[in-house]
């Protein structure tokens, strides 16, 4: 294996820019050498995982609405686990009792889905962050309350309730995405690096 | 059983999350500073797939496989909506992680996500304390009809 590797560099360059070479100069026309590069530029660190990552999220929410006719709103579980310690009102809410089993049941297997990509498909090390620590935190409470306070989030509005044609959720959906890009361009102007 | 079925469509979930990238902070924060449009595939991709399902399953079948009913979504033409999904994407955009991925973060080892799950539980609960209580468990004098 670290033979392999040690021999096949010299021998890969040459031959990795050979095929590009070709394929640029092949009967491609100009309307796939145009989408190509919009696809490129886009797409910078290629597509298809992305893609394929989306189809298999929809096909999780799929699964669990055909299954037991339940959204998988991943904000929730964030409110209903306080059941468990809080007996304050809000939180001992039947709508909140009658789904934190679920919605932790959910949670655990989000846990088993990304352990078994990382076991199949991922590097060898955990995945880590250069994301500070107070990011993450402040994030976390920030949307935490934002997505309790909207009913949703990402998943919640994003895809369950579009998919349920629902046009709050759309409209959910453009205010994250506003000032998420907002807060992001503002970081960068202060100079916060990611 | 149907534990069984939850626990495998949250599997197939965090597995796309994980296949998506969207379990790494930096993947999200460069498509929210416009370097990578990738989360538009992932997100066009989950919807396109969960909308087959909303809308087409319950027309053939009148109830799930191991359920009574469908739940219906309970988006709200509401100023806390907007309001809140503002706030969400402030917290979004500082720390590149949202409630699916910060759980299934976990999964491919990146214990940094915890900091996240504590936020997010943390931020949960704050807006439990300040929303307005709910309208049945304690005899109110006044009805109080909010908070669906």
């Amino acid at each position: 294996m670290d033979a392999g590797a040690i021999i096949e560099p010299p021998g890969d360059a040459p031959g990795a820019a050979a095929p590009v070479t070709t394929r640029d100069n092949m009967r491609v026309g100009l309307f796939l050498a145009g989408g190509h590069g919009l696809i490129e530029s886009l797409f910078p660190n290629g597509w298809q995982h992305y893609l394929g990552g989306g189809l298999f999220i929809g096909a999780g929410v799929a699964l669990l609405y055909v299954a037991t006719g339940r959204l998988a709103g991943m904000s929730s579980v964030f409110t209903t686990s306080w059941s468990f310690v809080s007996a304050r009102p809000f939180f001992q809410q039947a709508r909140w009792l009658d789904s934190r089993i679920w919605r932790l049941q959910l949670a655990l297997g989000l846990v088993l889905g990304a352990a078994l990509w990382w076991w199949l498909l991922g590097p060898a090390q955990a995945l880590g962050t250069e994301v500070p620590a107070w990011r993450l935190v402040l994030g976390g409470v920030v949307g935490g309350f934002g997505a309790r306070m909207a009913g949703g989030c990402t998943s919640g509005h994003g895809i369950c309730g579009m998919a349920s044609l629902k046009l709050p959720s759309l409209l959910a959906v453009l205010c994250f995405m506003a000032t998420g890009f907002i807060t992001v361009a503002l970081l960068a102007v202060l100079g916060v690096a990611a | 059983m149907r534990a069984l079925f939850v626990i495998a469509a949250g599997a197939l979930f965090g597995f796309g999350l994980a296949l998506s990238g969207m379990v790494r902070p930096e993947v999200v924060l460069s498509f929210l500073g416009l370097r990578d449009g990738g989360l538009m595939l992932v997100m066009g991709g989950g919807l396109a797939v969960a909308l087959l399902a909303y809308q087409l399953f319950p027309r053939g079948a009148r109830a799930p496989w191991l359920g009574v009913g469908f739940e219906a979504h309970t988006a709200r033409m509401h100023r806390d909506t907007f309001i809140g999904s503002a706030i969400f994407g402030i917290g979004w955009g500082l720390s590149g992680v949202c409630p699916g991925p910060a759980i299934a973060g976990l999964g491919t080892g990146n214990l940094k996500m915890l900091w996240v799950i504590v936020g997010l539980a943390a931020g949960a609960g704050l807006q439990g304390l300040l929303a307005a209580p709910p309208a049945t468990p304690r005899p109110q004098p006044q009805p109080q009809p909010q908070e669906g």
